[in-house]
This record gives structure tokens, sequence and C-alpha cells, in this order.
């Protein structure tokens, strides 16, 4: 029976388009179903009820959520082109970096958007000492994966297409190829990637849709 | 040398459950390892800001020149290099995304929302923070259903990676019953949860290093009054 592969998402979400892009570079096929996050579907709903959120992976009915979980479960069940490292403390390295990009730069980008005056300030001092501890991780590889492009690559995405357009509009000039050689430089071998440009957002229709999203967040949590 | 046979250490405090998962992983491996103590409510030593200089926090796992953060990959760092039996984590992967998926939950939403409680101002912001908290325990007690499939454990007839992600927190969970004065784990509510809890508690990889509730307790009292600046200043 051949394997039925689907993956719950949308085009601008970050999570969601890396869940496509270890598919895509394990050259697994599967179906993208749009989300609409602001009517969401039953499907979503009975597929991840704990947090209604995408990406669902959705492997021959069965749904794994959490993108970082998703990665793990493709590396684990597709086994051709392995993303995760073989030894232990690299996989342990990795998985730290991954978390650290989640938990807390991704998270500071939340409070930039949703802050303003001196909590803005701090907030955005802090994406910028995060962003120098990333910068040092990834100095002397190619890739943060080493020769090639791997799973903290693929968390690592968000910073490619997704954190540039959403600093340009929140008007942020923080991440610089100046301040950050060695991202930039990464970034510029990542787009030469089919398959990382496949899964990038479209610039002017992301910046539109995030200016619409960041008004709606700012009056919600008011 | 063979990796499995470096040093292996732990900095960590008797009182955290991330610290107790790291233990009970190396526990259950039957792995030797010193437990180096922080004392953290003194401020963080030099030797922790070394160890972990990103987060400055416990556990860190040091085995031989190596340093691991974060307690659940540590769990899964142990898991891989003593790879005897028995294994902390399932072999297939649809059961260890499930895994992976409460253990993230536990540390995303759970354990915030049983801090909350403590937290509360009042006794509405109480009611509201204990509703809530509730609410993940409903959930906890139908994933435990599914997951046991009939056997004692999240894990099978062993422990495994969700038990102890989640049972590190039975010690808090127990402090926070005790001052709030609400039964949380409940036979009307979570009534395969309050058996498993004794289970979990009783294993051999986890009660040497479950902490004392009493003693527990009387910490949670001594942090709380230094938050207030009730005791005297370090000089």
């Amino acid at each position: 029976m051949a394997d039925e592969v689907k993956v719950l998402g949308v085009w601008a979400s970050p999570y969601s388009r890396r869940v496509e892009l270890a598919l895509k570079l394990k050259g697994i096929p599967y179906e993208h179903i749009e989300e609409d996050l602001l009517n969401k579907s039953s499907t979503l709903l009975k597929y991840n009820p704990v947090h209604q959120k995408v990406p669902v992976l959705v492997h021959n009915g069965n749904p794994i959520a959490e993108s970082l979980i998703i990665l793990e479960y493709i590396d684990e069940t597709w086994t051709n082109n392995p993303v995760l490292p073989q030894a232990p403390y690299d996989r342990a390295i990795a998985r730290f970096w991954a978390n650290f990009i989640d938990e807390k730069i991704l998270n500071t980008v939340r409070k930039v958007c949703l802050g303003s005056g001196k909590e803005q300030e701090q907030a955005i001092e802090e994406i910028t000492e995060q962003l120098k501890l990333l910068e040092n991780e990834l100095k002397g590889k190619e890739y943060f994966s080493g020769h090639s492009i791997g799973y903290l690559d693929i968390v690592a995405s968000v910073f490619v297409f997704w954190f540039p357009n959403v600093l340009e509009v929140l008007g942020i000039d923080v991440f610089t190829a100046e301040k950050y050689p060695v991202i930039f430089e990464w970034i510029g071998k990542m787009v030469k990637i089919d398959a990382v440009n496949e899964c990038g957002m479209p610039k002017e229709k992301h910046l539109d849709l995030f200016r619409t999203r960041l008004e709606a967040l700012k009056s919600s949590a008011k | 040398m063979e990796k499995s046979d470096l040093k292996v250490k732990v900095l960590g405090t008797w009182s955290s459950p991330f610290v107790m998962r790291a233990r009970i992983a190396l526990n259950m491996k039957s792995v030797n390892y010193e437990f180096l103590q922080e004392r953290l409510w003194e401020g963080k030593s030099e030797r922790l800001l070394k160890s972990n200089p990103v987060h400055k926090k416990v556990p860190v796992l040091i085995h031989g020149d190596k340093l691991i953060c974060e307690s659940l990959i540590i769990v899964e760092y142990i898991d891989e290099v003593w790879p005897s039996a028995p294994s902390i984590l399932h072999s297939d992967p649809n059961e260890r995304a499930i895994a992976r998926f409460w253990a993230a939950y536990l540390d995303d939403k759970w354990f915030p929302s049983m801090r909350s409680i403590g937290f509360a101002r009042g006794e509405d912001e109480k009611k509201a923070a204990i509703a809530e908290f509730e609410k993940g325990l409903v959930l906890l007690e139908k994933a435990f259903g599914n997951c046991r499939k009939g056997k004692p454990f999240f894990g099978g007839d062993q422990i495994g990676y969700l038990d102890i992600a989640f049972g590190c927190f039975l010690g808090w969970l127990r402090v926070t019953e005790t001052t709030s004065g609400i039964k949380l784990l409940s036979e009307a509510k979570t009534p395969a949860l309050i058996n498993w809890a004794h289970r979990f508690c009783s294993d051999a990889a986890v009660k040497d290093v479950m902490p004392d509730t009493e003693k527990l307790a009387e910490f949670a009292k001594m942090i709380a009054s230094k938050r207030r600046g009730e005791a005297p200043p370090k000089s």
C-alpha cells in the first residue's frame, strides 16, 4: 500500500514550511492542505484537538502535531537522506539549538510584535543577543548541520524568508549582513537549494498578510 | 575508551523536577553518576554559568568533556548512548511522536498552569488557575488511557519517556495540593492517574530521587519568603 502523506498547514507559517521542506528533501510526495486559521476546519480540529494549530502531518490517517516532533517522526519513518546527525551528542546539540530558536528567538519576536516602548526595546535587544549566539554556533560550518543541509538548517529556515519579512513590517533593522555575516552567508547558500525556495513565501504577499495579522494581534492583545 | 565508560555527572538540585528526569533516566540504565548539587537560591555558581552559558539552568549532564542541556534532550541522549534495555523511548516512530507531544505539552502548558495556582492572587484567580490546570489533567488522564494499552505505565510494562516527563512533577503537584487545599489528582476525575502515580513513585529508578513532599513544601516556603524579601540580604 502506498503511503498517504498530508500536511495541514498555511503558506505563511514557518513551522508549516519547515515540515514541507523536510518532506521535499527526502523526496516524499505529500498533499498540502491549506488551512484558514481564522476559520479552522473540522479536519484540523479533529487531528489536533489539543492545540488546534498547524502544522499537522497526517500519515496514513495518523496525525502528528508540533513541527519539531514532526521533523523527528519524518526522519525516523523515512530513513533515506537522514536530516538528524547520527552521533547522540551531535543530535543533542542540534535539538538544543532547535529548541533555542523556537523557545527563545521566536518567542522574543512575539514580544517585539506585541510590545511597545521600553518593553519592545528590551525585546529587540534580546533578539540581537540571541542571534549572536546563533551566529557563533554557525561559525566554521557551511550549514548548521555541517557540509549539507540538515535538521537544524530546516528549523532555522525561518530566518531565510519569514524572519526578515517580519522585521521589515515591524520597521526593525537589526538583522543585517553587517551584524551577522555568517548567518547571511548561510542564507545565501540556502536560497540556492530548490527545496528551500519551494518552501519560501512570496515576499509582498507575506508582508501584506503580516501587516494585517499584526494589527489583529495587537487589538486582540489589548 | 568506550563512550559509555566516560565519567558521568549531573549538575542540579534535589528539588527540580527537570533534574529528576535526568537522574531517573540514568538510574534506569544503571549508570553511576556524581550528583553535583547547586544551591540556586543563593545565586548561580560559576560552574553552572560555565556549563550552561545559554540558559544558565539545571539540569546539565556532564559526560566526559561533553555538556548536554535541557532535561528532555538529556533523557533522549541517555537513551541513545546507553541503548541497552530498558529502552526509555519506544522504537516505533508514532509512539515516540505521541510521547514527545505530551512531554512538550507538560512543559509548555501543564506545568506552567500548575505554577499559576501557586502564584494566583485572590480566590478568583486561584479558582481560574485550578480550573485550567484540571482541564489539563483530564487530557492527561485520557492520554494515559490511550498510551498505556492496558499496561501499568505510559511506557507499557516499565516506565518510559512520558512517565519520566510527567512523573517528575508529582512532588510539586502534592505540594500544590497541600498549599491550595484541593485534591488535584482525585479518584473522581483521574482514577487511572492516581494509581499510576503510586506505581511511578515506587519504581526502583524513581524512589530515591523523588523528593519528600514535606521537605519540598518547606523548601517552597523558604523560596517564597526569599522572593518576598523576608530573608536577610546576602552580603
